[in-house]
């Protein structure tokens, strides 16, 4: 199982790392949404301060948005899936090996953006242990929503579209916690951010188990 | 009374959305049942009609 | 036997005809016979809408979740079709449920929406999960796999929105809406009895449309099917010499 795991993240991961998408659009993408945010509040310092987390998150929800399509797209391009499937793969490990690649990007480009938001919102690192596990914890819940979902709309026609309409408000509460968590971890509003973590953590979990449970399922039937 | 104006707005509203369901659903069960022969209309037994 | 051109039947004739005159029960009781509130005046009379609408949303996206389960446990068509219907009148309600609400709020607590209230953000973000449900419910495709999918968005909805809640909850730590209007034993008699008679209107009426619906997909399957089924038989009938309308034609 364990071993299976790795080696579909190590596929997904490899063809990523070939394509360069992540590096080459991704990442740009990401931080052009920094920008616009920079732009839209009109570089209000005290406005972006108080911001910053939201903002921050909001972005890695758009990233995550991008990172599943492509990871679904991988799976439905010449009925890739099919052959996972004909492999013998337990779909629970195509599930979690597939999450893990993606969360692998998410962090990626949460380093990335981390940089960012210092540089461009002038944002300072008060507690560098709690905003690296609410890095984790969050990209785990995202990746393991989103995989499922992208799964889910995989071989529809409007897949691009429904797909946000489907992540986005169950992404909500990773939004509200990630963000609350970041506030303490950047210092910019005195919540107990390890708190929030915890629900993080609570829907990660959730999702992992759903995902993991309903993989099989989708693969057979869709 | 107080507030007219906003119960006026929120009952109406509640009302006419009703009613445009209701409508809807009804035509659309009109409009299906013509396209289904009488015999496959299954949810259907003979006294309850 | 006359022939039948409509979904309805005796049992939704009765239902609709309870539902007409509970709501001019309901009219008549909510704008004239209950009382106003101290506090709110007469903006209290939108309760009588907005918490059945609420009550009644929830009542339909529990049973969409229980017909999503059955659909993936037993393969059950029937639940399948329950939750689908079930889903549509669900998210009716639940945008009636947002709508008198803020409507309310805005002579009440003086702004239409509340970022900081529990019930209201949890309830916006099911809302939108529920437009998700729907939405994939259209996609077309394979009906069982439509059915797969929409199964596993009811199951998930369900399984977040304890989460959902308490991240709302945990995100702002006040709450401006008041407790639970039925449970807090806070109201008079006549108001109490006008809303329990909005209760039942309102699930009369879910029961009704909730029938109609489930026999529109019902028809919508026989169709299908039944298309499915002339298509066979023409497939069939080239396959034999002759038989062909193509052939002839030549």
């Amino acid at each position: 199982m364990l071993a299976d795991i790795r080696l579909v993240a190590a596929k997904d991961l490899r063809i990523e790392w070939r394509s360069r998408v992540t590096l080459s659009q991704v990442v740009p993408f990401a931080l052009l949404v920094l920008v616009l945010f920079g732009f839209a509040l009109d570089a209000n310092r005290p406005v972006l301060d108080a911001a910053t987390s939201g903002l921050y998150w909001v972005t890695v929800l758009f990233v995550g948005v991008m990172s599943v399509q492509r990871a679904t797209a991988i799976e439905t391009t010449d009925g890739a899936r099919r052959a996972l499937l004909l492999a013998g793969v337990e779909p629970a490990a195509v599930f979690l090996g597939k999450a893990v690649a993606v969360a692998l990007q998410l962090l990626f480009v949460e380093v990335v953006l981390v940089g960012g938001v210092i540089v461009l919102f002038d944002a300072s690192i008060e507690s560098l242990p709690l905003l690296t596990a609410t890095c984790l914890v969050a990209s785990v819940g995202i990746a393991a929503a989103g995989t499922l979902l992208g799964a889910l709309v995989a071989g529809v026609r409007a897949r691009e579209t429904v797909l946000p309409i489907l992540l986005l408000p169950v992404l909500a509460p990773v939004l509200i916690g990630a963000t609350r968590a970041f506030d303490d971890a950047l210092g910019t509003v005195a919540v107990d951010g390890w708190a929030w973590l915890g629900l993080l953590a609570g829907f990660g979990a959730i999702n992992t188990v759903l995902g993991a449970l309903a993989y099989g399922v989708l693969l057979e039937e869709t | 009374m107080t507030h007219v104006g906003y119960l006026l707005v929120g009952w109406g509203t509640t009302f006419a959305v009703g009613l445009v369901y209701t409508a809807t659903l009804l035509r659309r069960g009109r409009r299906l049942t013509a396209r289904v022969p009488a015999d496959r209309r299954r949810w259907m037994t003979a006294e309850d009609t | 036997m006359q022939e039948i051109n409509h979904t309805g039947s005796r049992t939704t004739r009765l239902l609709g005809a309870a539902v007409i005159v509970g709501l001019v029960a309901l009219v008549l009781l909510g704008w004239f016979v209950a009382p106003e509130d101290d506090d709110q005046q007469d903006a209290v009379r939108m309760i009588f809408v907005h918490v059945p609408s609420a009550i009644w949303t929830y009542i339909a996206f529990v049973t969409t979740a229980i017909g999503s389960v059955m659909w993936l446990v037993r393969r059950s068509v029937w639940w399948d079709t329950v939750a689908a219907a079930a889903a549509e009148i669900g998210v009716l309600f639940c945008g009636l449920t947002l709508f008198t609400g803020s409507v309310w709020g805005r002579p009440t607590w003086n702004t239409y929406w509340d970022w900081g209230d529990v019930r209201l953000v949890t309830t916006l973000i099911l809302f939108l999960m529920m437009i998700g449900y729907l939405s994939v419910r259209s996609l077309g495709g394979p009906e069982s796999a439509t059915a797969t999918r929409a199964a596993i968005v009811g199951v998930m909805a369900a399984a977040i929105l304890p989460i959902v809640n308490r991240s709302v909850e945990w995100w702002e730590n006040n709450t401006l809406h008041q407790k639970s209007s039925l449970t807090d034993g806070n109201l008079e008699d006549m108001t109490l009895f006008t809303l329990v008679v909005g209760l039942i209107v309102w699930g009369l009426f879910f029961w009704w449309a909730i029938l109609h619906r489930f026999r529109i997909a019902w028809l919508e399957r026989e169709i299908r099917s039944s298309d499915l089924d002339r298509a066979l038989v023409e497939r069939r009938a080239e396959g034999e010499p002759g038989a062909s309308p193509l052939e002839e034609r030549v």
